[in-house]
């Protein structure tokens, strides 16, 4: 049995390329207004609950300050990152890939296994639980597939003014339209962490095995 | 190893090859496209006249903040400022039977719509105003389109770094029963930096469709010929998306 599934190999390199497309068109597109607020409105540093620094040219697409160039990015991305996330979801139910590598059972949420599991990661024990994948990584794949992920695209839709006057509600439970873009920042910089987390701890478990399975597909041994 | 350098290289190699993407003839159409998917999307998933949430009164902002043009100085602007807009006229134009001039009178005795919207501007901050004014569908259908036209063309007093101001809308938006051509902001007649003496509401697309400082609305068949071609002035200067309700 392949240790990846084609669809998450696809997935995986496809949402990897847009995840970094959106993020880089991202930040000019925060260039433009460094102000988050709460709420439906706010316009200057008054309302702000955060000053956001400038990012610098280097880290953002278009590599110079243009909104409009960024937006255009931006908003192009966006429809193979949440039509993607959306295959990778069914892919994952009907594979089953969710319910036997993702899901997690109570057992798994006793403090004791959670120790036992942040102890063995801080030693560099990679190999360890009973499925494929072990608690905290259930957990960090859960979340970036089941919150993060989907709430960009959720929060993203909420900030259009076009889609408002079907999307109010999603507007109005978000808390606003500018709580919406101030969750929107936050979740990109959620998906940010875990990105730097994911490539240390690949670089750390072997990155040659874990690319090249990544791209293969790889081998479980049935030991 | 260099870490930082190395993330640099890979991020300035990334940033090249996307920018050589957006420059070939592909790219260009392709991000081009994007908007009209968008667009599409919209039209696709929600009638053509669904509104715009509107507010209680208690929701409007304390201040509503001006951008772009806040206080024109071309042209005869200073000068019917400081007459109080007395002479003012808005001219409905173009590809219309009966080309209209109102007096500012004229528009005020017209019914009158009332909304307290929310504002966003490109740029991603909000502000939400309580505006009046006539619908724009009730002046196009007193000046009766002709069958060609197929957009409307928002002519503007302020000139801006040279060029002067215009915004352009489908037909589906100038028919919108949000779209108004404001006067008042808040109850009061608007500030000079809002666009005084009107402004256009577009309420589903972002601010700076809302065309300020309104002298004239015109009929078109294409925008081609019009200034850059591309319907507005951030479309024209900077390159804006013309559907701005993304």
């Amino acid at each position: 049995m392949k240790r990846h599934a084609l669809s998450t190999r696809l997935w995986h390199w496809l949402n990897l390329f847009c995840v970094v497309v959106l993020f880089m068109s991202g930040l000019t597109i925060s260039n433009a207004h460094r102000l988050l607020y709460w709420g439906d409105w706010g316009f200057s540093r008054q309302q702000a609950w955060l000053e956001v620094p400038r990012f610098p040219d280097w880290m953002t697409i278009p590599g110079y300050y243009s909104l409009a160039v960024a937006r255009d990015w931006h908003i192009l991305i966006a429809w193979p990152f949440a039509l993607g996330l959306l295959f990778m979801w069914a892919a994952m139910l009907l594979n089953r890939h969710f319910k036997r590598d993702i899901a997690t059972s109570k057992r798994e949420w006793r403090w004791s296994n959670i120790k036992r599991d942040i102890v063995q990661h801080l030693k560099l024990d990679f190999d360890h639980g009973d499925g494929k994948y072990n608690f905290l990584q259930k957990l960090a794949y859960g979340l970036v597939l089941g919150v993060f992920l989907p709430m960009m695209v959720f929060t993203g839709m909420a900030i259009s003014p076009g889609l408002e006057p079907l999307l109010g509600w999603l507007v109005d439970l978000l808390g606003g339209r500018q709580s919406a873009r101030s969750l929107h920042f936050i979740f990109a910089f959620a998906i940010f962490g875990f990105f730097i987390v994911h490539l240390a701890l690949v670089i750390l478990a072997g990155p040659f095995r874990q690319i090249r399975d990544m791209i293969t597909g790889g081998r479980i041994d049935e030991a | 190893m260099k870490r930082r350098g190395f993330l640099a290289v890979l991020g300035a190699g990334f940033v090249a090859g996307c920018n050589k993407f957006a420059d070939s003839d592909a790219g260009s159409k392709l991000l081009g496209a994007a908007e009209k998917w968008h667009k599409n999307a919209h039209e696709f998933l929600m009638d053509r006249k669904a509104l715009a949430p509107e507010f209680p009164r208690s929701a409007i902002s304390p201040f509503f903040r001006g951008n772009g043009s806040v206080d024109p100085q071309n042209g005869d602007y200073p000068a019917q400022a400081e007459a109080g807009f007395a002479d003012w006229r808005l001219e409905v134009r173009g590809l219309v039977e009966h080309p209209l001039s109102l007096s500012l009178e004229n528009i005020r005795k017209l019914p009158q719509r009332t909304q307290v919207t929310r504002h966003d501007c490109v740029e991603g901050w909000s502000a939400i105003g309580e505006w009046t004014g006539p619908q724009l569908s009730l002046l196009l259908d007193t000046a009766k389109l002709r069958p060609e036209a197929k957009y409307i063309v928002f002519r503007c007093a302020d000139n801006l770094n040279g060029q002067d101001y215009y915004e352009s809308v489908d037909l589906i938006d100038a028919y919108h029963p949000q779209t108004i051509v404001a006067h008042e902001l808040n109850g009061e007649p608007l500030p000079i930096r809002n666009g005084a003496p009107l402004r256009m509401r577009i309420e589903r697309q972002l601010g700076y469709k809302h065309a300020k400082y309104l002298t004239a609305i015109e009929a078109v068949a294409s925008l081609d010929d019009i200034a850059g071609g591309k319907g507005g002035y951030w479309e024209d200067r900077a390159g804006y998306q013309w559907y701005a309700g993304i």
